[in-house]
C-alpha cells in the first residue's frame, strides 16, 4: 500500500531530475502568480490577464525567430511586448475616457496579430505549439533562476505596495485624495502581471500561464471574505494543482501545462460547489436564519 | 498664523472646455463652516474636486495654505462594494495620512478605528463585510473614515443623501464638533432648512457664485431666484471666454466681491 502510494506520488519526483525541476519551477510560479491573479480578479481584470498573455506573443515570437527556443531572448522579447501593451492600454484608460477593457482588447489584438504573423513567416506549427503551450518538463537551470527572480520581485513589490494596491482596488478616488500613488501603483501592478505571465510561458506557454494565475484566484474567492487569506489560499491551490498536474502528466502521459491548468479547474468547480460561499452552502444556509 | 485656509483666484473648473465653475474668487477662512448650495449642475461637486485636487483647473488656482490636510467624502464614491473587505479595513484607509504606505498600524490606531466607528453609531461593526452594509450605514462608515483622517480641511459632498433623519442629526452633531475644533468644513447640501439651522456661512453657486457670506444674507429670496434662473445646459456654440468677456460678465461676480469686503472687515480687528 505504502509502496503504491510512494510509486504514485513521490517516486516520479524522487527519481527524475526533470520532474524535480518542473515541480520547483511551477511551485515558484504559483507563489508569485496566484496573489497577482487574486488582485487581477478583484479589479475585474480577469480577462485582461488573458489578453496580456496573448500580447506577450509577438515579443516571445521575435525572440524565438532570431534565437530559436532559447529562454532568455524569448523572455526579454515577451517582457518588452507585454510592457508596451500594458503601459499603452493602461495609459489610454487612465488618461482618456476609454475604459481599460476596451483599450486592452485593442492593444492585445494588434499585438497578437503581429505575433501570429511573425511565427507564420518562419517556423512550422510545431514551433508555434512550443511557444503557445510551453515545455514545463524541459525547464533548465537558466529558466529556474529566471522564475526565481520573478517570484522575488513579485513578492517584494506586493509587500511594499500592498496597502496602496488594496486602496486602489477598494476606493481609488480616496487614494487619489490622500496620495499620488494611485497611477504608479496601477502600472507597477500591470508590470507584475506581465512579469509573471512571461515567467509562466516557459513552463506553461503563453496561453496557459494565465490559467495558473486566474483559476486558483477564482477558486479562492469562494472560500474567504478577506484579501490576505484569499491570496494565501490561492497559492495553496496553485501548489496543489502543480503537483497534481505534474503527476497526472507523468502517469497518463498528458501534456504538463494543460494537466496543471485542468487540475486547477477541478479545484475551481469543487469550490463553486462546496466553498463556504459556494452554491451548496448558500442553499443550505438559506433555509435557516437568525433572529437578528 | 494666517486666518485663511483656502484661496480661489479666478478659478475656472470644468469638463471638455465647458466651465462648471466660472471665475471664482474668494477665500475660505480657517475654522469656518460653509454650506455650498445650488441647483443640479451648478458646480458644487466640481468645486470640491477642484479643491481636493482630483480635477485640475482650466484656469486660475486654488491655493491651499501649506500644511493643510484635506479629507474628502465624494458624492459618487468609486468604492468597490464587492471588494472583500470588512468595515474595519475600509475605515483604516483613513489612517493613510498618519501612517502612509509602509507605517505600521499600532494598537492605538486600531483603538482609534473602533472609536471612530463608535462615534458614528457603528460600534461592533468592525468585522462586517462591506457588501452587507445598508446605504446609510456605508455613509456613516465613510464618515468614520473622515473622522480618522483627522484633517484640517473637511470636504463633504452631499453627505446626507440616503441617510435617515436620526442619522442626519448625528452627522450634523459631528460636523459641529469638528467646527468647534477649529477645522475648516465645506459641505454640499440641498436642504436649505438644514443649512439655515446649522451652517453659519453659505456659498450659493450657479456656475458663478451668486452670493457668498453669512447664511441668512446669502439665502435671501432674491438670491435664490437668481440662482434658479441659471441655465444648466452647456451651449455648444457658447463664445470662448476671453479676458474682455470676463470683465463684461463681472456684474455676476458682484456678490462674490462684496463677500471679499466682508471678509476684509472680518479680519480687520485681528490685523489691528
Amino acid at each position: 500500500m505504502m509502496d503504491t502510494l510512494y510509486g504514485l506520488l513521490i517516486a516520479p519526483f524522487a527519481d527524475f531530475a526533470f520532474m524535480q525541476r518542473a515541480l520547483v519551477g511551477s511551485l515558484m510560479l504559483s507563489l508569485g502568480a496566484c496573489p497577482v491573479g487574486v488582485f487581477l480578479m478583484l479589479r475585474r481584470m480577469s480577462l485582461s490577464g488573458d489578453a496580456m498573455a496573448h500580447a506577450i506573443l509577438p515579443g516571445a515570437a521575435a525572440g524565438f525567430l532570431f534565437y530559436g527556443l532559447e529562454i532568455l531572448p524569448m523572455t526579454i522579447g515577451g517582457l518588452i511586448a507585454g510592457i508596451i501593451v500594458a503601459l499603452g492600454a493602461g495609459a489610454v484608460s487612465r488618461f482618456t475616457i476609454q475604459r481599460e477593457d476596451a483599450s486592452m482588447a485593442a492593444f492585445y489584438l494588434i499585438s497578437l496579430a503581429i505575433g501570429v504573423l511573425m511565427v507564420s513567416i518562419r517556423g512550422s506549427s510545431v514551433d508555434l505549439m512550443h511557444v503557445l503551450f510551453g515545455t514545463v518538463l524541459a525547464l533548465n537551470n537558466e529558466a529556474l533562476t529566471l522564475i526565481g527572480g520573478i517570484v522575488v520581485v513579485t513578492l517584494v513589490s506586493l509587500a511594499i505596495f500592498w496597502r496602496a494596491l488594496v486602496a486602489e482596488c477598494l476606493d481609488p478616488l480616496f487614494l487619489r485624495s490622500v496620495s499620488r500613488l494611485g497611477s504608479p501603483v496601477h502600472f507597477i501592478f500591470l508590470g507584475l502581471v506581465v512579469l509573471n505571465l512571461v515567467g509562466g510561458f516557459q513552463a506553461l506557454g503563453t496561453l496557459l500561464s494565465v490559467g495558473l494565475m486566474m483559476l486558483p484566484a477564482a477558486a479562492a474567492r469562494f472560500w474567504t471574505m478577506r484579501v490576505e487569506p484569499m491570496c494565501a489560499l490561492a497559492v495553496l491551490i496553485g501548489f496543489a494543482s502543480c503537483v497534481a498536474g505534474l503527476l497526472l502528466s507523468y502517469h497518463v502521459s498528458l501534456p504538463s501545462g494543460p494537466a496543471i491548468i485542468l487540475s486547477a479547474g477541478v479545484v475551481y468547480f469543487a469550490s463553486i460547489l462546496f466553498g463556504t460561499r459556494g452554491i451548496l452552502r448558500a442553499r443550505i444556509i438559506h433555509h435557516r436564519h437568525r433572529t437578528a | 498664523m494666517t486666518k485663511t485656509c483656502l484661496t480661489f483666484r479666478d478659478l475656472t473648473l470644468g469638463y471638455n472646455s465647458h466651465p462648471a465653475i466660472h471665475h471664482l474668487d474668494g477665500t475660505i477662512r480657517r475654522g469656518s463652516l460653509t454650506a455650498v448650495v445650488g441647483a443640479n449642475g451648478s458646480g458644487k461637486s466640481t468645486l470640491m474636486k477642484g479643491i481636493v485636487g482630483v480635477l485640475k483647473p482650466m484656469a486660475g488656482t486654488v491655493v491651499r495654505e501649506p500644511g493643510v490636510r484635506a479629507a474628502y467624502l465624494p458624492q459618487q464614491s468609486e468604492l468597490d462594494r464587492s471588494f472583500p473587505a470588512r468595515v474595519v479595513d475600509l475605515v483604516s484607509l483613513g489612517l493613510w495620512p498618519r501612517r502612509g504606505l509602509l507605517g505600521r498600524h499600532t494598537k492605538e490606531d486600531h483603538d482609534s478605528v473602533s472609536q471612530a466607528l463608535m462615534a458614528v453609531g457603528l460600534g461592533g461593526f468592525e468585522k462586517r463585510p462591506i457588501d452587507t452594509l445598508s446605504g446609510g450605514q456605508l455613509q456613516r462608515t465613510l464618515f468614520a473614515r473622515v473622522l480618522l483622517q483627522d484633517a484640517d480641511l473637511i470636504l463633504l459632498d452631499e453627505p446626507f443623501n440616503a441617510v435617515d433623519t436620526k442619522t442626519v442629526g448625528d452627522l450634523i452633531a459631528m460636523i459641529k464638533r469638528w467646527h468647534g475644533e477649529e477645522r475648516t468644513i465645506m459641505v454640499v447640501v440641498h436642504d436649505l432648512d438644514l443649512v439655515r439651522q446649522n451652517f453659519p456661512e453659505t456659498l450659493l453657486l450657479a456656475r458663478q457664485p451668486i452670493a457668498w457670506g453669512e447664511t441668512k444674507e446669502t439665502l435671501r429670496p432674491e438670491n435664490l431666484l437668481r440662482a434658479r434662473r441659471f441655465h444648466e445646459a452647456w451651449e455648444e456654440n457658447a463664445p470662448w471666454c476671453e479676458p474682455d468677456n470676463h470683465e463684461h460678465g463681472d456684474h455676476a461676480h458682484d456678490p462674490g466681491h462684496d463677500h471679499q469686503h466682508d471678509h476684509n472687515h472680518g479680519s480687520g480687528p485681528r490685523a489691528a
